[in-house]
């Protein structure tokens, strides 16, 4: 048998190898945070959001239209998948006992593994095949992305909702449709709008699928069917650039907008649902 | 008296399950119908039945007739909807719309069926209030979430919304198991005033609470009725030794 | 139940079906329905357009592509065809995620059960916001940061050393590079962290305290605790890890920016590589030409997905059926 002082030490030991893989954890964290905010600080500048995106190498522009495309593409994206998820979420939860469903919602979790680069591939051949690298085959492939998370989440959201608002409300006579689409979405909607927001911070720092769709541009946008510029694809084009004096900091400063939107929302969500842990 | 709500031959399953056996039985009106039994015994689901709640649960099954004023509610041609919108309900654990005020919770039931002339609603949320007897603890915070209330307060705010569609017919399912013995008994009160206005019919647990608010009683046991008459009948010659052993406190 | 008695059901419930189909409550039903439907579009059409644009590959190189070892689009010889071939690619994904789970399982399991069973309440709300954060970072800007800050590091700090203790390792041999295959696999090992750990931990918090409270009353210590708590969650982790893997198979833009792309059947895994995911990236809205090119890197997406849909569907199977086991185990 292990001797007690032996128990204490390894005890001691392993409890010491956990709470470093925390620590180690945290440190690729910090240092992307920090390395970020203070490359992106010194970046910052009026012009970095108005101007155009000049040719590698060159001084002086900015990178608004990668903020206008980006913002421009998820808004779209969002348009179209948004609604499909939330009411496939609504089938799902409506829907548990049926067989159809139990596959719809396991083709929904395959949905959500498939390869970002993969969606990019799909709206390249759906889209940009057809006509060109355009806005619109970004905006799709990063629908498709959307939507088996918001599918998901409100269709976790409305489990949530006790069956009891539901019976109270249909015991008052109203249908069951109306039922679903007032008392019960209502009560969701802090689940269903957090799925959302989520998805939205996500598909905004996807670059793989834009790279195939939307190709990047240097100009503002100019039309659904027209490439446009992305804040990720930037970064991506400034790091490959072999001018590192002059992109190098665009680079940086392009991450900080991204980062500050992404984690924004992610601290907003958090920040929003708090009490559900407290 | 007339009858109000009459079962013929009433059965509930779920899935294989039978719960509720050859139901027969007429409610009058106007009066407080007690239904009691230990649990498991169905009277839950007999409640359910009357406003075709029960078959809301996946598998379940519902056989024979539920007569209101003559009418079967399971015909062909009846919508549930309309069914409910005639019989209330109270729940067993006070369910408000947590995201909705006072007065929309009261309203709810109205708005959701189309009904938005303002001047209206407040009439009749001010009237279910009162019959309710809750109109003066929260007249002057209608504004507030329906969640903020006590315990008894929220039941009372389920009944006005409930007598706010202006059914004729209130089902109570042990509407005050979840209460403290002061607000239930408030909730016991204005059951015997509701009943001068509806049929009421409510499910217990508690013997005590059954011979205090009803008329009549009817004793579940195993899904099948075993007796039912009236209040005094039942608690102090019963028929059936089943229903005495009941009463007496010796099992359930 | 007579015959007449079936038919009059039979036909009372036609009546009823008939009467239900133009009901709000059908019309609402048949509307989510067909929204719904689009899960199934969706995946069709992901497979058929990729199958199809691929389809000129696969007739060209046939079951070959596989194990194929070359990758030019355009010989040296002009008059050669170009040839295509996956196995360096495979190759790569595979060693790169090797490397991630390798380094990035253990530290996520330790922070699973510091978490679960070791950090107090308050402390884990936050602990768990920041390792969500590391989730939520884009791809994109890892990438970036692996270029300029972690690759230097390595490099100057890491990589030497290891050459030095580790150089007998065939592995470890040859001149160091920083884009290698293994910062790439570095980088994704930190990115597979937030998935494997979440997981993990909700795995732990299903454990049974039942268990806990045995093994305590035994006179066990908090680490002889965990080890019940993991040894019964051991299939929930196996899900975890696997989920995991799936994301480092399917990540690209990070690992396209520090494993260096260059076609390669590496031995060392300081030379630098190519993963299927990272060489669309890196090719495709160059390949216009010859036909057969863009065609064969369809058909590198058609295995990645089927690779990357294959490692997270048993995971599903696998975490849903401990999950299932733990519910068992408490209704006992």
């Amino acid at each position: 048998m292990r001797s007690y002082r032996f128990r204490k030490l390894e005890d001691r030991i392993m409890i010491s190898l956990a709470y470093a893989a925390l620590i180690i954890a945290l440190i690729p964290l910090a240092s992307i945070l920090i390395e970020t905010v203070g490359r992106g600080l010194s970046a910052m500048s009026f012009n970095l959001f108005f101007e155009e995106i000049p040719p590698l190498g060159q001084s002086g522009g900015g990178i608004g239209p990668a903020i206008q495309g980006t913002l421009i593409v998820v808004a779209l994206a969002s348009v179209m998948g948004i609604p499909i998820g939330v009411f496939s979420g609504i089938y799902l939860a409506e829907s548990r006992q049926s067989r159809l469903a139990s596959v719809a919602r396991f083709l929904n979790d395959v949905l959500t593994n498939v390869p970002s680069i993969v969606l990019g591939i799909f709206g390249w051949a759906l889209i940009v095949v057809a006509i060109g690298w355009s806005v619109i085959a970004g905006a799709i492939a990063l629908a498709i992305m959307m939507i088996p998370i918001v599918t998901r989440t409100t269709e976790e959201a409305i489990k949530l909702v006790p069956s009891t608002i539901r019976e109270a409300a249909i015991a008052l006579g109203v249908p069951q449709w109306k039922t679903t689409l007032t008392v019960v979405l209502s009560s969701a909607k802090k689940g269903i709008a957090t799925g959302i927001l989520l998805a939205v911070a996500r598909i905004s720092g996807e670059t793989a699928p834009l790279l195939l769709t939307i190709l990047g541009s240097r100009f503002w946008f100019s039309g659904f069917a027209q490439p446009t510029a992305a804040l990720p694809l930037a970064i991506f084009n400034f790091s490959q650039s072999p001018f590192r004096t002059v992109d190098l900091p665009r680079a940086w400063g392009a991450s900080l907008i991204l980062i500050f939107i992404v984690l924004a929302i992610n601290i907003a969500v958090r920040y929003y649902t708090r009490e559900k842990y407290g | 008296m007339s009858y109000k709500i009459e079962t013929q031959n009433l059965s509930a399953w779920f899935g294989s399950k039978q719960v509720l056996q050859d139901i027969t039985m007429k409610i009058k009106g106007n009066v407080v119908t007690a239904i009691i039994g230990p649990s498991g015994c169905g009277k839950t689901t007999l409640i359910r039945c009357l406003n075709r709640m029960h078959e809301l649960t996946p598998r379940a099954k519902v056989t024979g007739k539920v007569l209101l004023d003559g009418e079967d509610i399971y015909g062909e041609n009846v919508d549930p909807v309309t069914v409910r919108r005639r019989i209330g309900m109270v729940f067993q654990k006070p369910n408000p719309f947590p995201m909705m005020s006072i007065y929309d919770n009261v309203a709810a039931g109205l708005k959701l069926n189309g009904i938005v002339d303002k001047h209206r609603l407040d009439k009749i949320v001010e009237k279910s209030l009162k019959a309710a007897h809750l109109w003066d603890e929260v007249k002057l915070e209608l504004g507030k979430s329906g969640a903020s209330l006590s315990g008894g307060q929220q039941q009372r705010l389920c009944i006005a919304r409930a007598l706010a569609i202006e059914p004729e017919v209130i089902l109570m399912d042990e509407p005050t198991s979840a209460l403290d013995p002061t607000a239930a008994a408030k909730i016991e009160q204005l059951i015997r005033i509701l009943a001068e206005d509806y049929t009421v019919v409510i499910v217990t647990h508690n013997m005590q609470q059954a011979a205090r608010v009803s008329d009549f009683t009817a004793f579940l046991y195993l899904g099948k009725l075993v007796e039912y008459g009236s209040t005094k009948d039942i608690f102090e010659n019963p028929k059936s030794e089943l229903t005495e052993k009941y009463i007496t406190g010796e099992f359930g | 139940m007579t015959q007449h008695e079936k038919s009059q059901n039979f036909l009372s419930k036609i009546k009823t079906n008939h009467k239900k189909r133009f009901s709000g409550d059908s019309v609402f039903r048949t509307i989510i329905l067909l929204i719904a439907c689009n899960i199934f579009i969706i995946l069709g059409l992901i497979i058929f357009k990729i199958t199809q644009g691929a389809w000129l590959s696969i007739q060209t190189y046939g079951i070959k592509f596989l194990w194929g070892t070359t990758w030019q689009p355009f010989p040296p010889e002009p008059t050669a065809p170009p040839s295509f071939g996956a196995l360096p690619l495979v190759w790569g994904t595979l060693t790169t995620s090797a490397i991630a789970l390798l380094l990035g399982v253990p530290i996520s399991l330790g922070i699973a059960l510091a978490l679960s069973e070791f950090t107090p309440k308050s402390f884990n709300y936050v602990i768990s916001f920041f390792v969500e954060l590391l989730a939520a970072i884009p791809s994109v800007i890892y990438g970036l940061w692996g270029i300029f800050i972690l690759i230097p590091f390595l490099q100057n700090n890491v990589y030497p050393h290891l050459q030095a203790t580790l150089g007998f390792l065939p592995f470890f041999q040859g001149t160091i590079r920083g884009s290698s295959v293994l910062t790439g696999g570095i980088v994704l090992a930190i990115m597979i962290i937030p998935t494997v750990s979440a997981i993990s931990r909700d795995v732990f918090a299903a454990v049974p305290n039942s268990q806990r409270e045995a093994i305590i009353a035994l006179g066990a210590t908090r680490w002889e605790k965990a080890r019940i708590v993991m040894s019964y969650g051991r299939s929930g982790v196996i899900g975890a890890i696997m989920l995991g893997l799936g994301r480092a198979i399917g990540e690209t833009m990070a690992i396209t920016m520090v494993i260096g792309n260059s076609f390669n059947m590496f031995t060392s895994l300081f030379e630098p590589g190519s993963t299927l995911a990272s060489i669309i990236a890196n090719e495709f809205t160059e390949a216009s030409s010859p036909p057969v090119y863009i065609s064969a890197l369809m058909e590198v997406g058609l295995i990645l997905f089927a690779l990357a849909i294959a490692v997270n569907a048993s995971a599903r199977l696998v975490i849903w059926r401990s999950m299932r086991k733990t519910k068992e185990a408490e209704m006992l």
